[in-house]
């Protein structure tokens, strides 16, 4: 499963990451040597193991659908690069 | 005072032989003298610092002091604190004030410690050097022609330059345990899921781990009676009872079984830092230990492992970073898709970018079982290595880290052999098992070689008390570089 030239570009689109034809050869030779590390998974079979996500084998915890939170949008907003009435301005997306 | 323990420091506080101003000033102090030349911390506010000093002579007068009150500690800048720049070594976050305390900074708010400062680390976490930080390398104090190591370089360098008497750090796959071997300090990270995670700026999710650094075992298990809680705010916090990690630190050697696993004193190991590391063996048996070969045959897998899992974890946790409620936002864009693209673009660093294309990559359409599921089925194998292991044996020892600290510049273009700098550190991370770093020694150029315990799962106080009993008939921990005088 060699990534590709390709392969590069079509993640760093999904990933939204600017990436320029020098620099998407660059990263394709690194993440080339890093990947012929990784296919070493590919040497033990794993078809009767369950895959693993927390140690303690912990399950998502559920709690009373009920406010925990108080409003604290001004705090929060002042962070942010622009705002207007309680809300983040970005470009128009619908004209 | 600067090579006092926090034990004696608290002692000099609570009998107000020094009051916590006179003690911040003067870490305040070595900082300004000394931060020029190793640039471990990011943001100092002078200002902000003495306030919790001053509430903390207040709580100490009034006898609402407990033993960490009035010390002034550093906080790696990837916990949130309220009204400090929390910048994680990003450009992304370099105008991020957080409006919130991580629950790790609210725990040392309450136990009235003082902030000292935001150390400098790897951007978001990822690297194992402290020079992919936004904010420029940090430097090694035993030598400034060398890597703290990281993520948590600065943190390490902070204690080992007595420029804080402790701090904080995050582990994801060594970040704790690495820096501390390479700049000659003690530290630990716990079992996965004892420190909240809430306001620690993700890294990669399963396996980030709040820890301390300091400069001994004794200070280490003061550090964690303070950061261990459960908090309810991080979805995978363990509700584990509350226990004194200095309980054990008395505990005996005599009988303890110690595994050394076969795997970690392997090819690609130095031959300096295995000295040191058989000499401090050779010390525990002095002690009355008893030494077994022991073999966690998948090894080798966990730096593929961890190199699929914590990417791809990365790539998800960072998407959050877009321009639009916090960080930085580009000043040009056409339409909402190219602010997306320019700001990430002109926010990440090259190994940020690196990874979370990684990441994407394993966990894109057709690659996820192969890559992500694959690994996560490794992981359980890692795990139950260790778990046969412990049948054997109380506690596994080793080197941290296969070389002592690499030159500044020498694997920074080479990113594959930066993440073998992990190959001992990222297994106990997958297994989420507790493990931590001393120094044991010196090999090449005179840097510190630091040895790994590893301990099975809660025996925080257990593998405390055997570092503690190592330093209680050795001097290594209290070896400090020859920096400035201040």
């Amino acid at each position: 499963m060699a990534v590709t030239l390709e392969d590069v570009k079509r993640v760093a689109n999904l990933a939204r990451i600017e990436i320029s034809n020098d620099e998407a050869n660059t990263t394709l030779d690194q993440i080339t040597g890093i990947f012929s590390l990784i296919e070493q998974m590919e040497l033990v079979d794993t078809s009767k193991i369950a895959p693993m996500s927390h140690a303690q084998g912990v399950e998502q915890r559920l709690r009373k659908d009920e406010v925990t939170e108080i409003d604290q949008h001004k705090l929060f907003q002042l962070q942010a690069p622009k705002t207007e009435a309680k809300l983040y301005l970005v470009p128009k997306v619908i004209e | 005072m600067f090579n006092s323990s926090l034990n004696q420091l608290s002692t000099l506080l609570a009998t107000k032989r020094v009051s916590s101003i006179e003690l911040t000033r003067d870490f305040l102090r070595n900082i300004k003298s000394l931060n020029k030349e190793y640039n471990a911390f990011i943001t100092v506010n002078e200002e902000m610092s003495l306030d919790q000093a001053r509430i903390a002579d207040a709580m100490i007068a009034s006898g609402e002091g407990s033993p960490l009150t009035g010390i002034p500690i550093a906080h790696k800048d990837i916990f949130c604190t309220k009204g400090w720049l929390t910048t994680c070594g990003s450009k992304m976050l370099s105008n991020f004030i957080s409006p919130y305390d991580a629950h790790v900074i609210e725990l040392f708010n309450k136990a009235g410690t003082v902030n000292i400062g935001k150390t400098n680390m790897d951007e978001f976490a990822m690297g194992s050097s402290n020079e992919t930080s936004f904010y420029g390398p940090v430097k090694n104090p035993w030598d400034i022609l060398s890597v703290p190591g990281g993520s948590s370089g600065g943190s390490a360098c902070a204690v080992a330059a007595r420029m804080a008497p402790a701090a904080t750090g995050t582990d994801t796959g060594g970040s704790i345990r690495q820096p501390a071997s390479l700049c000659g300090v003690s530290g630990i990270k716990p079992t996965y899921g004892l420190v909240s995670r809430y306001g620690m700026i993700a890294f990669a999710s399963s396996l980030d781990q709040g820890g301390p650094i300091a400069k001994s075992a004794a200070d280490l298990a003061l550090m964690l009676n303070v950061m261990v809680g459960f908090d309810a705010r991080d979805s995978t916090s363990l509700q584990h009872e509350n226990e004194d990690y200095t309980r054990e630190l008395k505990g005996p050697i005599e009988g303890l079984r110690i595994g050394l696993p076969k795997e970690y004193f392997a090819e690609g190991l130095s031959d300096d830092v295995s000295r040191a590391v058989d000499a401090a063996v050779a010390e525990y048996s002095k002690l009355g230990a008893k030494i077994i070969e022991v073999s966690l045959p998948n090894t080798k897998l966990s730096i593929p492992v961890y190199y699929v899992l914590a990417p791809a974890e990365a790539s998800s946790n960072l998407s959050r970073f877009d321009g639009v409620r916090y960080g930085h936002r580009s000043e040009e864009y056409n339409n909402l898709d190219d602010m997306y693209l320019k700001s990430r673009t002109q926010g990440f660093g090259a190994e940020v970018k690196r990874r979370i294309l990684i990441g994407t990559y394993v966990l894109s359409h057709g690659y996820y079982d192969a890559y992500y599921i694959k690994a996560q089925k490794l992981r359980r194998l890692i795990a139950q290595d260790f778990t046969g292991v412990f049948k054997q044996c109380d506690v596994i020892m080793g080197p941290t880290s296969p070389s002592v600290a690499f030159s500044l510049g020498e694997r920074s273009n080479d990113p594959l052999q930066m993440y073998l700098s992990d190959a001992y550190t990222a297994a106990a991370s997958l297994a989420g098992l507790p493990g931590m770093s001393i120094p044991v020694g010196f090999g090449k150029k005179n840097r510190p070689v630091g040895l790994h315990i590893i301990g099975n799962y809660f025996a925080e106080a257990k593998i405390l008390s055997i570092a503690h009993q190592f330093q209680q008939v050795t001097d290594w921990h209290t070896k400090m570089p020859d920096i400035k005088k201040f």
